[in-house]
Order: structure tokens, then sequence, then C-alpha cells
């Protein structure tokens, strides 16, 4: 139907959209001491991988733990340990509450 | 019989213990150097056991063996290239999840695997079970617990590394991660393919190298290429049609779906052999950061953290200084007399022992601020400070860890430099370093207050704060400029883990900080030792100046008409008299020495680049004490006190000789703001090449901050002219 990526990833977004309506959000929205699965994890290159690698994957939950003063970076625990992401990585990952 | 050499490598990820336990096993028989061409530090270490000679060898810490960073390529290199006996993965238990990722790859590599399930007893208190048999039995890996800060289990993992070394190392195939048909598919595929194109000759593991090129992995395609020759043109295509074909079929990069499936299979894996009762325990370490992260009291705490850090290094720092200073001149003061008069005693003297005295002093202060920085990530707490710094720091395109090395280089740029070793980027890395030289150390600080406080009065400390700050905006605006230049690429990923606040090992403390100043003491020793003997060398010679009077015989004279003076005196008259012969005396000693540096190839040198500083408001005395100040920044003052001729040891004196010679205030500022940006000094260079590993770097260094001082001094001559301030 659509074969380059780029309609590819819209396609699948709307879809996103249409199917979960306000349930989903970007990582980079939610709120301290809340939990969430991640639905899909953005973005590209060795960022999108490391994140993978760390463990973040598609189903995993997340607890946000908190953000730090400056209200970026972002501490979570993830897999039983915590992580750090900078505001701006935790928007390429979608979760749903 | 002779001893069999086995060498085991110890690969795991960061914070799972890892250097505990090699500290464990190898004591302090440790040999820290640098992995070759790259700065991540290489530790091995030699020991008997039970007739086996072993050497042991600390692989980075990662968290996985794809290679993004230095780290995990020079892991992985090393696993593939050197084919270690046995490689032990050191897994924290507690952790096991996101251990067991690494593991995966390493089974994946197909190397003798051992793992060491550490820091058990954590993991126990946190209620998890982990069954080792059955996690043995799932990926036919020997499993031994261990304790590194108990010092439990390290015979057992010895023993246990020996008898896999020695077992049939070509083991039938074991069990590894198995992927989803369609790829299992195409890694046959492209096994295949290898095999047709004769690449299979490479050693690695050929279902290894499938995989790999599977992921698109840049490394291990050039080596395919450099086995294959001529035919990689096809071989690349056959691959990328499996690429493109798995691309399709998951509407996502394979290497993705890879990823996804060894934590599937690792999902697996810890549902069979680990048990997690429902105890919930208090978490310690999440109730200290509530404190140490804490939105409101966090960075005050942060800062007093720092403040102690500096007061600890330079005000307890300062007794053994002076005890080594003391030792130091003692040492002198002994030679002047022990040896004869001739140059070999000179350059001595002045050259060998002051030029290194000068290194050795800061040899406490290197001490103590490694031993805080060990402190801090030992603990866990540089992590923190990371996570809190870095969103101010993430403004100039650094990383939080960035912090740390700018902040000390107010203290001493030499060990600021050598602190960046805690960045993992090698762009993040190479910025500090390049911008830290702007952080106005401790060394630039008496050059200030002799200028601001001769021509600047009252004003002085204003003046030397807004220098500062010069510095820091410098700096600031250096690093965006470099960012989105030389260094451009996307900042490196904050990904970072806030590991649990551990209470640290003494002994892990000190290798730490010993390894970290012998480094400092061998390497900077040199560069500082040959520094100061060109400066001797060239303040020394020529040997025979010809002066323009005779000092000696108007010493003598000024001497005998005060004594005949004083003969003619009371007794009460004579004590004033003396004190005004001894001024009259040490006046001409001074322009005699004035004379001498005036007449020396420095002088010359200095009088030949004097036209290069005219246009900044400094003369050839001004030249000369700043090429002086190359070795250290501090010798410009004493350079000065010796051009301007006057008395070192007062420094009103000085800044009354500057006033008089006609230097005026806006050429201070000049001067002040040339001191504070050009070129680093000798040990801080040699730490810029040594950390960037590259002459490059350090050349660049060189000439980037020469140019800008020299640029923003004539700002501020040129400028303050105009105003007429």
């Amino acid at each position: 139907m659509f074969w380059d990526a780029d309609s590819r990833k819209k396609y699948w977004l709307n879809r996103l959209e249409a199917e979960y309506g306000d349930k989903r959000m970007l990582l980079s929205e939610m709120k301290e001491k809340q939990t969430a699965t991640v639905v899909r994890v953005g973005g590209n290159g060795p960022l999108r991988r490391r994140i993978l690698e760390m463990g973040i994957l598609k189903g995993t939950k997340i607890y946000v733990e908190k953000y730090a003063p400056l209200k970026d970076p972002v501490e979570l625990i993830v897999k039983g340990y915590h992580i750090s992401l900078r505001v701006e990585e935790a928007a390429q990952i979608t979760v749903e509450i | 019989m002779t001893p069999k050499r086995l060498t085991i490598a110890l690969a795991g990820n960061p914070n799972s213990g890892k250097t505990t336990i090699f500290n464990n096993l190898t004591g302090t028989r440790q040999k820290v150097g640098n992995w070759p061409g790259v700065t991540v530090e290489k530790k091995e270490g030699t020991i008997k056991h039970s007739g086996h000679d072993l050497k042991i060898v600390d692989l980075p810490g990662t968290y996985s063996l794809t290679p993004f960073s230095i780290e995990e390529i020079v892991a992985r290199d090393y696993i593939l290239e050197e084919r270690p006996d046995v490689v032990i993965d050191i897994i924290d238990a507690s952790n096991l999840e996101r251990s067991l990722y690494l593991a995966t790859q390493l089974r994946e590599i197909d190397c003798n695997v051992l793992f060491a399930l550490n820091m058990a007893d954590v993991a126990r208190s946190r209620g998890f079970k982990i069954d080792d048999r059955k996690l043995s039995e799932l990926l036919a890996v020997p499993v031994v617990f261990t304790v590194g800060n108990k010092n439990k289990g390290m015979e057992t993992l010895l023993e246990q590394a020996i008898a896999l070394a020695e077992s049939d190392s070509a083991a039938p195939q074991k069990r590894k991660v198995k992927y989803s048909k369609d790829i299992e598919d195409a890694i046959s595929k492209v096994e295949k393919i290898i095999e047709n194109h004769g690449a299979d000759a490479m050693s690695y593991n050929i279902r290894w190298t499938a995989i790999k090129l599977l992921e698109n992995d840049e490394i291990v395609k050039k080596r395919i290429l450099e086995k294959t020759g001529t035919i990689e043109e096809k071989i690349l295509e056959d691959i990328d049609n499996q690429r493109n074909f798995l691309i399709d079929r998951f509407d996502d990069d394979p290497e993705i779906v890879m990823t996804d499936e060894r934590y599937g299979f690792i999902a697996g894996i810890i549902m069979e052999v680990l048990t997690t009762s429902t105890k919930q325990r208090v978490d310690i370490s999440r109730n200290i950061d509530l404190i140490l992260t804490n939105r409101f009291i966090g960075f005050p705490i942060f800062i007093f953290f720092i403040w102690a850090m500096f007061q600890l290094t330079f005000s307890l720092g300062t007794y053994p200084m002076n005890w080594i200073d003391s030792g130091i001149k003692l040492l002198s003061s002994f030679l002047a007399q022990a040896l004869p008069n001739n140059i070999f005693k000179d350059f001595l003297i002045q050259g060998v022992i002051a030029g290194v005295g000068s290194v050795i002093i800061f040899l406490p202060n290197i001490l103590i601020l490694f031993f805080c920085i060990a402190l801090f990530e030992d603990t866990g707490y540089m992590a923190r400070a990371a996570f809190l710094m870095d969103k101010i720091m993430h403004l100039i395109g650094l990383h939080g860890k960035s912090f740390i090395p700018m902040l000390m280089g107010f203290g001493c740029n030499v060990p600021a430099i050598m602190a960046s070793r805690n960045l993992e980027s090698e762009k993040d890395r190479t910025l500090t370093i390049l911008i830290t030289p702007f952080m106005s150390c401790s060394a630039r600080l008496p050059v200030y207050i002799i200028l601001a406080g001769a021509f600047f009065g009252a004003r002085a400390g204003t003046v030397i704060f807004c220098i500062y700050l010069l510095g820091i905006v410098l700096s600031i605006i250096t690093g965006r400029l470099f960012r989105s230049t030389l260094l451009r690429g996307a900042d490196a990923p904050f990904v970072m883990e806030l590991p649990p606040y551990r209470i640290p090992m003494i002994k892990s403390l000190m290798i730490h900080m010993w390894d970290r100043s012998k480094i400092f003491l061998r390497k900077m020793g040199g560069y500082i030792l040959i520094g100061s003997i060109v400066v001797w060398t060239l303040s020394a010679f020529p040997q025979h100046i010809s002066y323009s009077k005779d000092y000696a015989s108007e010493i003598e004279q000024v001497k005998r008409s005060y004594q005949a003076e004083m003969a003619a005196e009371k007794d009460s008259e004579k004590n004033i008299l003396e004190r005004k012969m001894d001024l009259a005396v040490d006046r001409l000693i001074k322009s005699k020495a004035a004379e001498k540096a005036e007449k020396s190839y420095m002088g010359r040198i200095g009088k030949v680049i004097e036209p290069v500083f005219a246009p900044i408001g400094i003369d050839w005395r001004g030249s000369v004490a700043l090429l002086t100040g190359f070795v250290a920044k501090e010798i410009v003052v004493s350079t000065m006190g010796i051009l301007y001729a006057a008395d070192q040891k007062d420094s009103k004196a000085l800044e009354n000789a500057l006033v008089s010679s006609g230097m005026t205030s806006t050429a201070a500022l000049a001067m002040m703001v040339f001191v504070l940006l050009y070129m680093p000094c000798l040990a801080t260079l040699s730490a810029i090449r040594r950390e960037t590993a590259s002459l490059k770097w350090m050349i660049f260094s060189i000439s980037y901050s020469t140019v800008l001082a020299w640029i923003m001094a004539f700002l501020v001559y040129q400028g303050g002219n105009m105003i007429g301030a």
C-alpha cells in the first residue's frame, strides 16, 4: 500500500491514534510515579538501538521515578533497575497508560 | 612441567562489580595502560593458580557488544581477535534480566563463557532466588555465585575457569538464542553466501558473522570485504537482499527485531530460573535518592559536595605541598653547598630540580582529587551528579558528566583533563578537554593578583572576577562552536544507568587513586622535565655576557664606601647604614640579573617576538614572561620579577616596578586576558596529548587558544585605548 518508510510510519501512527485514543502518550508526557507500557520505540540509529538494548522494548513496563530538578532528564525504573533518559529521548517512546 | 598459560577475560555490565572481582583476583599485581589506539583504560594482571599462569584481562564495562562506543568495540575485538581461553561474564545477580543481554551476545560470539552471578547476597536480600543449575543447563554455561566485595567465590571461579579452558574447546554446538523462523532462514542463507564466497576462512564463528551481517554491522562488513577481495560487491548485494527481505517482513530493521527477540529469549529464561518472593523490602538506594536528587535540596547538596571536594583538594593539599616544597628547597640548598660552582650545578638545581619540583608539588592535590572522584564513582554519586547537571551542560552541547572535569579546571587543568576519562563518548571527551583550559586554573591567579593589584587598586577583585567569567563565557561559545563544526554529530545519548548506592571498598578506592596518580607522575614528569630544561637552557645561555657595566666592581665600590661611612658612625647609626648598603647592593644584583635575562637567548627571543605582542600592549619583558609561562603559568610572575628587576618575594615591589615601567591599565587588562586564554601549560598539554591520544588535538589546542587569546587581548587593548580608559 505505502512503500516508502515515511508514509508507512504516518499510516501506522494514525492507526494507532484511532485505536488507542488518549490512552496513548509519549513517555516524556508522563507524570512522576506513573506506570505505563511501551507501545513503540521510535527514533533511529544508535539511540534507538541503545534504548532497546537497555531493555526498553515494546511491552515493557515503565515506572517514572522522577524528573531531575531542572525537569530534564527523567529517571525511570525498568526491569528492576534505574535508568535516566533525556526528555527529548523519552519523546521517542510511545507508551500506553 | 612448565606452567600452562591461560588468558581469562572479564566482561560485564558497568556497575556489575567487575572491577572489584578483578582487584580480588589480581591484588596489586596490575598493569594499567591504554588499549592500543584509544584512551580506554586497559587493566591486566598475572597470577598463579594451581599450576597455571593466569593472565586476567579486565575488558571495558559494556551493556552490549554492538559496536557503537569505543568500549564495546574494544571488548568485542579483544574476544574476537585475541581469543582469550575463557571469558568470565560478570552478572549482577540482582539485575539478571538486563545483564543476560550481554550474556546472550557473548554466547553468540562462540567463546568459552563462564557466568559469575555476582552480588549474590544483594540479590537474595531483595528476594530474588536464582536457579543456577537451570540457568547453566539452559545456556550450557557453567555458573558460579560470587560476592565480590566480600571476596567470596573467587576460588571456585578460577577453578571453573581453568576447567573450562582445559575441556575440549571444540565443544558441540551449544545452546544459543533461537530467532523466529524468518530470521533463522535468513541466517542460514547468509551462512551459505559466506561459505560460497570463501569468506568462512575468517576465524569468526560463521553463525555469528551471518547475524552481524544481517544487523548491518559496519565493522564485520569491512572485514568480510578485506577477506573476499574482488567479489565484494556481489556478497554485499546478496546479504542486502536478505536484509531487505527481513525489513519488508517485519516492517523494521533486522537488528531491532533481533534485539527484541533476544529479550524475548531472555524473558523465557528468567521465567524458568528466577523466582521473586513478594516480600517488599525498603529500598535504601531509592530513599537516599529522595534526598540527593530531590527537586529542592538536590542542587544545594551537590554544590556542597563539590565545595567539600575543592576544600579537601586545595586546603588539605597545602600541608603536604609545603612539606614537599621545603624538601625540594632543602635538597637544592644541600646540593648548592655540596657541589662545586659550575654550569652543571646550575643545570641540576635551576633546571632539573626546579622543573621536576614544580610538578611533584601537585602530587598531594592529584591524590586527594582522584580519591574524591573515585569516591563519587564507587558510591554511585557520579551518575547522580550527571543526572542533576545534564540539562545545564547540554546547553553547551556536552554531557552531564562533563561538569566535573570543567569544574576541576579551576583548580588545576591537569587532573581536570584526566577526569574527563569518565565520559563515555569520545566526542564529548575531546570537547571537554578542549574547553577545560579556559577554566582559569589556580596557577594563573598570582598573575592576575599582581596585575590587577598594580593597576586597578580597589577594583582588583571585580576585574579578576570578570576575567574568570570571560573564561567561562568563551568556553561556552567554544563548546557550541566546536559542537556544530569540528565535533559535529548527534550528542551522545544520555541513556545512563543510575546504579544503586554502594559502600565503596577502601582497597578499590586506593587502587583507583594510585593508578591515575602514577600516570600523572610518569607522563607529566617527562614532559615537564624536558620543558624546564629547555627554558633553563634558553635563559642560562650564552654563559658569558658583556655587561654594560662592571657589576662586580660597582658592588665592591658601594660596599667600600658604606663601610667607610659606617666606621665613622656610632653604633645606632650603623644598622641603618647597613640596611641601606644591602639595598644598594641588592639593586645592583637585580639589574645584573635583568641584564642577563635581557641578553640571554630567552631575552633575544623576547625581542624578536616583541612585534607580535606590541599590538596587545605587551613589551618584550612581558613577552618573555609569557613564554616562560608555558612551563607553568605561575612562572610568569617570577620571570616578570627578574625582568622588571623587582624583589620576587615582595609583590608590592613588582607592582610598583610595573607601574613605573610605563605599562598602562589597558595593557595590564589585555595581558590578564592573554594569560587566561593562551596556550595551556606544558603539563596540561601533555595531559591533552595523552587523553585525546592524538598529537593533532594537542597542536589544535595550542593554536586555537593562542590565536583566541591574541584576538581577545587585541580587542581589549585597542578597544580600551579607543575609549581612552
